[in-house]
């Protein structure tokens, strides 16, 4: 059953879900981070309506730069407006922010530690009909590996809004993982945020054979997965990793410990993704079987956002799927 | 036009000399770095430090100071020098230039160095950085404002495609506040930049951009202090002075060698002198020739 404490969507499991875009939460949040604080400012590389930066730059025209189909430069400035006090957000699509620009980002805003926010939007296969050049399935995998930075993976529109929110309160460079259709609104205005914090949406009555941890929209399908399950005497515990560096390793720990399985869901590579963070903790601190579902190193394509997510391997089927796996594997 | 004294320039020219006596010291003691554009550019980094900069050494993180960015990272034995004889630190630290825990890094980090204004290295990323705080400056302090960014960068480094990004946008901007200074050596790690990728008449390219365009011998302290001065007049333009200058400056048989972009005295190309002697000989020639001080001796 969902978790009391999370105040979730009393809707989450109906058909009519409310559902929102992630990246329109970016923009809501963009917009009330401009207002509580003078210093944020925006910089965007010809996606601004796209990236939902459009609503920040309408109202604060001053605080806006349009930097032109310019990825490294729009790194690179933000980070000398960092360096000059600023807060600023850069948005793109992930593909190219932090795709193209990875070596700026690395040293103009990491190497110089600045508090640079990075909005990567139309991260995922979920992208669609636009194709693999456009669906950013890398970003985790090259942002969490570099020093300083801090990388966020909200589930749903809301989370993100609150996570671009918070950012503003710290010092780190900041990426921040963005989607672009709309997907099912998990989480209410009342559900706790912290970066760095995982939560717990969903646990079954008495112990759990198995723990989920999923990160962005798809934790919808692992929740509807978990739900299926339970009918059928499978009790699964999931997790909600929206912060995936800093890690929070004694949530995950804690999970490993009373389930002795973990599988990993998140739309992204397996190779580096969410799943390998969560494998780098476990294997060190407290090994258990673990499965991964995630892109299997091939590159996207066209198609609808469930055709691409059923195509390779992400659907409630394959988290159903990984689950009875895992616990053939448990000793 | 600048109006520098006859005495503050001779006063430069040797502290320029000194400032190259250092920058071969440390690059001596630390068996690797980069020689040729270090010396070129040691007259326009003193110029900067002991002229123009608005800066107090003591207090570094002073907010009304200009902002200098150094582009091209691998020049920085200049910088750490110049820092050094303007007060930042002791002269002494530039020995462990490149050794283990030394705040001098062989590519300038702040983390090491807080004074600095970035860390630099890859190519092709000051010029952005400085955009972003000549914007920063202008929204807080307005059209007016009275504080620049100096932004150094080679010539070879203007292969970078993120350059002309960065030129796009300070155009777009008139961003009056930030001064360019390319370092037109026209040397690059693997020859002339006539050859490895011509750069060709860089005046027209930035005026083209719609930049307002300078060009000076970039060992003449008039003529730097003309053109700093000339482009803080220049509004509703980001300024560019293109420096021409001669890599290796100050000891003869360096100068214009592509061979001595990358390497410390000791490891150069033996043509001239083996490389056992290139240390002592790169020093000796130095103090001869006085870096080839121009002004008469007034002590």
């Amino acid at each position: 059953m969902l978790n009391d404490k999370q105040k979730l969507n009393p809707n989450i499991f109906l058909e009519d879900v409310e559902q929102e875009a992630i990246r329109l939460g970016f923009g809501e949040g963009l917009l009330q981070a401009g207002e509580k604080d003078e210093r944020v400012v925006g910089l965007c590389a010809d996606l601004t309506e796209s990236t939902k930066m459009d609503k920040f730059a309408k109202k604060f025209p001053e605080r806006f730069i349009e930097i032109g189909v310019a990825e490294q430069n729009l790194a690179s400035v933000a980070s000398g407006m960092a360096a000059m006090g600023k807060i600023p957000f850069i948005s793109s699509y992930a593909m190219f922010s932090p795709g193209r620009n990875w070596e700026q980002i690395r040293t103009t805003i990491c190497y110089n530690d600045v508090p640079v926010k990075i909005a990567g939007s139309h991260a995922g296969v979920s992208v669609g009909p636009d194709g693999g050049t456009h669906q950013a399935i890398e970003d985790i995998a090259i942002t969490r590996v570099i020093p300083n930075m801090v990388v966020i993976s909200p589930c749903d529109a809301l989370e993100a809004k609150k996570a671009t929110l918070a950012c503003i309160q710290t010092k780190e460079p900041t990426y921040i993982r963005l989607a672009r259709e709309k997907t099912p609104v998990m989480t209410t205005e009342d559900t706790p945020f912290e970066i760095g914090k995982a939560s717990i949406f969903y646990q079954p009555e008495g112990q759990s054979d198995v723990g989920i941890i999923a990160t962005g929209a798809l934790l919808h399908k692992a929740l509807l997965a978990a739900k299926d399950l339970e009918e059928k005497k499978v009790k699964v515990t999931v997790m909600n990793l929206a912060t995936i560096k800093p890690l929070d390793d004694s949530a995950i720990i804690e999970l490993a410990k009373s389930t002795k399985a973990i599988v990993t869901v998140e739309e992204h590579q397996i190779a580096g993704g969410m799943g390998s963070a969560v494998a780098e903790c476990l294997a060190k601190n407290y090994p258990v079987p673990q499965e991964f579902v995630g892109v299997k190193d091939l590159f996207g394509q066209s198609g609808t956002p469930n055709e691409l997510i059923g195509h390779y391997g992400m659907d409630k089927s394959h988290i159903i799927e990984a689950v009875h796996k895992v616990i053939l594997r448990k000793k | 036009m600048g109006n520098i004294t006859d005495e503050q320039v001779c006063d430069l020219q040797k502290k320029a000399n000194d400032i190259r006596q250092s920058i071969l010291e440390m690059l001596i003691e630390a068996g690797s770095g980069h020689t040729a554009g270090p010396l070129g550019m040691a007259d326009i980094f003193t110029y900067l430090y002991f002229h123009a900069l608005k800066h107090d050494p003591k207090n570094p993180s002073w907010e009304q100071r200009d902002r200098l960015v150094l582009s091209n990272g691998h020049i920085c034995p200049v910088l750490y020098a110049t820092m050094a004889h303007s007060g930042y630190f002791p002269i002494e630290d530039l020995k462990t230039l490149r050794k283990f825990g030394s705040k001098l890094q062989g590519h300038p980090h702040r983390e090491f160095l807080p004074a600095l204004e970035t860390s630099s290295g890859p190519l092709g990323s000051g010029l952005s950085q400085s955009v972003g705080m000549a914007l920063a400056i202008r929204i807080d302090e307005g059209k007016t404002s009275n504080k620049f960014v100096y932004c150094l960068t080679g010539d070879g480094e203007l292969d970078e495609g993120q350059n002309w990004e960065a030129v796009m946008l300070a155009a777009k901007e008139k961003l009056h506040n930030l001064i360019m200074i390319i370092d037109r050596n026209n040397i690059q790690i693997d020859g002339f930049t006539e050859d490895i990728m011509p750069l060709k008449k860089l005046s027209e390219k930035f005026e083209s951009f719609n930049w307002h365009v300078i060009e000076i011998d970039g060992h003449n302290f008039e003529a730097i202090d003309d053109a700093i001065s000339q482009a803080k007049t220049v509004f509703d333009m980001p300024s560019v002075i293109i420096a021409h200058t001669i890599p290796g400056k100050g000891v003869d048989f360096m100068e214009r060698r592509f061979e001595w972009h990358g390497n410390p005295p000791g490891k150069g190309p033996e043509d001239v002198y083996k490389k056992d002697e290139q240390a002592t000989e790169a020093l000796k020639r130095l103090r001869t020739l006085g870096g080839k001080i121009t002004c008469n001796d007034h002590e």
